[in-house]
Formats: structure tokens, sequence, C-alpha cells
């Protein structure tokens, strides 16, 4: 397939993992931001190819991961009420609440859908004059456009039985909770490619200089990932901090601007938890006053009240990459995809689901 | 940055409901068997848990197998709910290596249902049967209140005479064997997808429903000794082999290169944020067969038109680990798991 073989091809990864090598001199720490990355590392065996030298660690970029319990369980008591069509992207569905899952409150009669585009939830309200539709608005920088247009369309087109349960979270300001950390062990990044295709690398360069770190801005393809590796590890070698962009093909410096006007036109910044992580202040967007009208926490009058969650679960270690999943005592025994105890085991591109589904036994010559 | 606190996710649901992804082949479905089903049913033909029971009745072989098909929407690019219900169980009953010959069909129908969509079903089995070389002999039909059903649900089961001369199961598969595949992977689930969720491609997607006698009885005339036949529906190529991998305790080590996957499938499967070797099929099948004897069973595959695309993707190891083992395109290797649940779409 045209576009994605070139980036997966077996002479070029060899030649891209053997220039790391060379290059390597010192044990490193980089951590992939974007679960997408995490998923292609795992999936591709890619660490097989690396030099002992470095370790992955992996970081906090699965929006369904860091979604807090509290918002799963006003999603979950949402979907629930008689009349509500519950719409989300699909990985949403199994993670866990304090109480039940999605899933699970659809096996219970809720009207929970499966929908690929928020456009198509602003559809559905139009169609369904008579009953309310939600949609559960989750995501980074990379799905904020698409679900800020969605609102904007419905108050463009008066469509008042359609609102959205906002849990967006963004990637700096978590990229700079895990540096500020006392015990942060991670020396180089690479950042989300897909983010920074919506928003642009500027923050990222702030990031850098203050904390002297090198960011490479990166894609998803194995071939991707070798070659950003290889952009970090020589800046770490160097001892040159900064912005490297590996995802060229994709990223500008400044961004969708037209993305990024439609976002900051319904969206504005707010405080946010992290499930797992905390408070991150000014981490999440929230709606506009003139849009307030679609928050479908207001509307509902639901949630989000505090929840708890399981002691055993290392979630919050393994998000900062303080841990890898398998030094969980929970991982693979009381924690499975089928039962997780924490997100990262639900979506694939949590830490632990990937480990779980690519690295869990070991894998002999 | 203040309060990391490192407090993190949910307690533990009970499941204490059928969740679809109780239906969808991979580790929950085993999770009912083993807790349900197998308890409750108990009995030595059973418990051999292949794709149908091998019963002997006055000297003769028989394999006897059921399905039902609920698929929707009824009609896809490729066929219809009635050459699924016809397929289905004629390939359960070819994967003991026995020829179909008798099925029984159910049909479970929908208050309001056009008689016209009943018609084209009806005619879509009776075309099937006769291409599989067999009888539709007994039926059954119910109505349900309107939404209580889509359509039409269809139930079939099927008889047949074993003609392998040697067991084929899982528990014959040895280190060494050849792991092949009929063809390209992940059509049929891909046809379905697209319609579902309304992709349109250049060339429609059309699903691999086909009966596969056709290609055992070749392999079954040329004499080669089958260990293991396996077809690759629900949970795909990936939950078929961690299956045989598992009631065997060997590896099985795959090469991804090696795996057919059509282009139009791939590009769906990236679009839709799937893994085409969990998607199910409805016309290819997994045959392990001696080292010795892969050459010439990939030949004959080859010379029969539903696996002329029949490919070798890798070989069983003497590992007692019982996991898949696949070595990606940029050469790395990892555990490819059996499915979790359904297969579902990701964010991003």
């Amino acid at each position: 397939m045209r576009y994605v073989d070139e980036y997966r091809d077996a002479q070029a990864a060899a030649r891209l993992a053997e220039a790391i090598r060379s290059r390597v001199n010192r044990p490193w720490t980089v951590m992939e931001i974007c679960g997408g990355q995490t998923h292609t590392i795992l999936k591709s065996g890619l660490e097989e190819l690396l030099p002992p030298e470095i370790t992955l660690v992996h970081g906090p970029g699965c929006p369904v991961c860091v979604t807090p319990v509290e918002l799963i369980d006003a999603a979950v008591e949402v979907a629930s009420r008689p009349g509500v069509i519950f719409c989300s992207f699909g990985d949403m569905l199994r993670v866990p609440g304090s109480v039940r899952s999605l899933l699970e409150a659809k096996a219970r009669g809720a009207d929970v859908r499966v929908v690929y585009s928020p456009l198509d939830a602003v559809k559905l309200a139009r169609a369904n004059p008579a009953r309310e539709v939600v949609f559960f608005a989750v995501g980074f920088e990379t799905t904020a456009p698409a679900n800020a247009m969605a609102v904007w369309q419905a108050a463009r087109q008066g469509i008042g039985n359609f609102s959205v349960l906002v849990a967006h979270v963004l990637v700096p300001p978590a990229i700079e909770a895990i540096l500020s950390a006392p015990d942060c062990r991670v020396q180089g990044f690479l950042a989300p490619g897909h983010v920074c295709t919506v928003v642009g690398y500027r923050e990222y360069e702030t990031l850098a200089a203050r904390y002297r770190v090198p960011i490479v801005v990166t894609g998803f393809e194995p071939l991707d990932i070798l070659e950003g590796l290889l952009m970090v590890v020589s800046r770490l070698e160097e001892g040159r901090a900064g912005v490297g962009n590996q995802y060229r093909r994709s990223v500008q410096r400044e961004g969708n601007r037209a993305a990024q006007q439609i976002v900051a036109e319904v969206f504005e910044l707010s405080d946010r938890r992290w499930r797992g992580i905390g408070l991150i202040p000014m981490s999440g967007l929230k709606l506009r006053e003139p849009y307030r009208s679609f928050d479908a926490l207001a509307r509902f009058a639901a949630g989000p009240a505090p929840a708890e969650e399981s002691r055993e679960c290392i979630a919050g270690l393994v998000l900062q990459g303080l841990k890898k999943p398998p030094e969980c005592p929970a991982f693979a025994v009381r924690c499975t995809p089928e039962s997780p105890l924490g997100a990262p085991m639900v979506s694939s591109e949590g830490a632990c689901a990937a480990y779980y589904l690519y690295g869990r036994r070991e894998v002999r010559g | 940055m203040s309060g990391f606190n490192l407090s993190c996710p949910a307690p533990l649901v009970a499941g204490d409901r059928v969740l679809l992804a109780h239906g969808g082949g991979g580790r929950l479905m085993h999770q009912l068997l083993e807790g349900v089903f197998l308890p409750a049913f108990s009995n030595p033909a059973l418990e051999a848990r292949h794709d149908g029971a091998l019963l002997t009745v006055n000297g003769v072989r028989l394999a006897f197998t059921t399905d039902s098909y609920v698929v929707r929407p009824l009609f896809f690019p490729g066929g219809n709910i009635g050459d699924l219900a016809v397929n289905g169980t004629v390939n359960d009953l070819a994967m003991c290596g026995a020829r179909p010959l008798y099925l029984s069909a159910g049909f479970i129908l929908e208050e309001g249902l056009p008689l016209e969509t009943l018609r084209e079903v009806t005619a879509a089995m009776r075309a099937a049967a006769e291409r599989a070389g067999v009888l539709l002999v007994t039926g059954d039909t119910k109505v349900v209140d309107q939404g209580h059903g889509d359509g039409v649900y269809i139930n079939t089961a099927g008889i047949g005479v074993v003609e392998a001369r040697h067991q084929i199961s899982p528990l014959r598969v040895e280190p060494g064997d050849a792991v092949l595949v009929s063809g390209d992977l992940g059509a049929h689930g891909v046809a379905i997808l697209s319609v579902r969720e309304g992709l349109e491609f250049d060339a429609p997607i059309a699903s691999d429903t086909a009966p596969l006698w056709p290609a055992v009885e070749a392999l079954l005339a040329a004499g080669l000794e089958l260990h293991c036949l396996r077809d690759l529906t629900r949970g795909g190529l990936a939950s078929a082999l961690n299956e045989i991998a598992q009631a065997r305790r060997l590896a099985i080590r795959i090469e991804e290169a090696a795996i057919p996957v059509s282009e139009a499938v791939k590009g769906a499967c990236e679009i839709l944020g799937l893994d085409p070797l969990y998607v199910a099929n409805e016309g290819r099948f997994v045959v392990f067969v001696p080292e010795r004897e892969a050459e010439r069973a990939l030949e004959i595959l080859r010379g029969v038109p539903v696996s002329a695309a029949a490919a070798r993707i890798g070989s069983v190891s003497g590992d007692a680990t019982g996991a898949v083992i696949l070595r990606s395109r940029v050469g790395g290797r990892r555990v490819l798991d059996m499915l979790s649940g359904e297969q579902l779409p990701r964010i991003c």
C-alpha cells in the first residue's frame, strides 16, 4: 500500500537500527508520548531492533487512559437516561468506570453507539429530533478540531438536542508535568506527530528550551519511530536540546491554522484531572460561554462525583514512565483487557494493553 | 507541578451480564464456553471442541455441526446471510475432513420483513447448497415481534461423512509442521464493516464467502497427511492459531510479510483501525501439514479456485509455550495474541 509500505520496509529499518547502534555511547531513556507510537513499537517488535542502551518508556498520550474515572461515570449515567443516544469513539466503551463501563451500560439497555466522526453524531441528532444525542468528546489536540466543528455546526444549524461531554486534554502541560516531577528519568521525547500536525511545535520549542531536553516530532510508522529515535539519540549524544521534526510529510512549525481557529472559537483552556496522574493546571479544554448550552454535564446535571479507584493499579507510574507494565503485580493476573483494573489495559494504545497483547510472554529465538 | 497523586483506576467490575464481546470469538467467548456450556453439557464428543462433533454410527464416521447467522446488514458485497448460512456450516464439516451432505435450516423472522427479502435469501441458500453439493432436508420457521430481530436470523445444522483416513485435530499438530493459509485474509469482515460504516472504495471489497470442501477434498484425494484444518471465521487467523497453539501446547511462528492481505483490505483496515489478522473470513482456512508435504499441499491448493492464492505463512516450533509468535515486516518479533473482546475502532 502506497505511503504505508515505504515506512515498514525491513531493510530500511535495519539500516536505521544500525545507525542508532553506532550513534549510542551511553544509556538513554526516551519517552514516546503518544499511545499510537507505543502501539507501533510493540506491534512491530521495534525494541528488539534497538541497542540495550536505549530504554523506551511509554507516555500518557492515550486519551482513553487518562480520561478521569468520574467522567466515565458521568458518561455512563448520561447514557443510561431514557431518550438519550450516547455516541462515542469505539475504544472508550470498554473503559471501566467505578461502577461499570459504557459497554456494560449498553448490555443493560442504554443506547450507546460507536461513531467514527463527531459529525455523525450531529447527523444522528438531526435525524432523531425527539431524542437527546450526546457525543463523548475525548482526545488530545488531534480530535479537538472535529469535535469543535461538531459543536459549531450544531450551533449554526440550531440543533438543540445535541450536546457534548467534554474530556479533552492537551499534550504540552503533560510533558511539563513529567519533566518537573522530582523523580523524572526521561531524557528525550518523541512528540506526537498528529497532535503537532494540528498545533505545530512552537510550544514544544519553549518546553525544550526551558527543560533543556531534545524533543523530536515523530510519526507513527515503524520507520518514523526509528528515525525519530535516531534524531533524539544524536541530540542526546551531542548534548543538544531543541525540537526536531521527523514527521515533515505532515507537520509544519505553525500547524494547521484553520483547525486551531475552530478549536479556539469553541473551546477555552481549563484545569483537568488526568486519570492516574492527578490535576494538571490548564491541561484541558472546556466549552466557551457562547457554546455552554451544548455542555452535556450541565444539560443533564450529571456528575462528576468523586469516584474511587483501584489501589492496586500503578497506571499513574506507568503513564509517567516511572514503571513498565509488567512491573505491576496485577499485570496479566488480576488485570487483563477483559477485566481491566486501569484504563491503560483497555485501549490498544494503552501501554498495559500493548504489553499484554504483544509482549506478555517471553519471545525466544 | 502540584498534586501528582498516584491514585489509579477503577475497581474490578463483576461481569454478570452477557456482553456483545462474548460472541466475538475471542477470549470472552472461551470463558463462556468453559464457564457455562461445557460444564452444562459435558460429554466426550463435545469436549473434543472441534468445529464439529465426530460421531461413529454403525461403523460410519459422521461429522455433525451447527451455527447461527445474525449478520447485519443482511446483504453485502459478495453475498448475503443466506450464502453465509450454507457455507459456514458446510465449512465446519469440511474442517473435520468430512464431505458435507445434508443441512437443516431454522429461520427466525422479524414481523414486517418484506417477503421479497426472504426470497432473495432463500435463493442464495439454494445456490450455495447446489455449489457445495448439499441438500437442505429439514427446517423450521418462527416469527418474532417487530423490533426483536434484525429481519432474519438463520440457524443451520449439517451432517457429513468423514473421508479423512486420519484424525484431523489440533492435537495432531507436530513441531516442524508447515502452516499454510488458503488465500488472502480479511475480505469478509471488511466487506461487512464498509457497508455498515458507509465506506466506499474504488472497487468494492467483496466477501470471500465460499464452500471450502473442494480444497479439502483435493488435499485428501492427493493422500496428504493433514494434521489440522481450521476455518478462519470470527476472530480471524490470530484466534484460530492461538486456539491450536494452546490446545497442542506448542508455539506457532509466522511471518507477517508472508500473510496474504489484499491492498484494498489493508487500506480499509488502516482507515478503520483494525488488524486484518483478527478480521473474520468466510471462505479461508489454515492447514497444518508435515514439512515434507508443504510444497505439494500448496500446489494442490493453488489448483482449486477457492484456494488459488494459498500461501505458506510459517511453521510450528517445539517450544511448549502455546504462543503464536509473529515476525513483523520490519523484523521485530512479538506475540500475536487472541482477540480480547471485540475489535473496537481507535480514537486517533
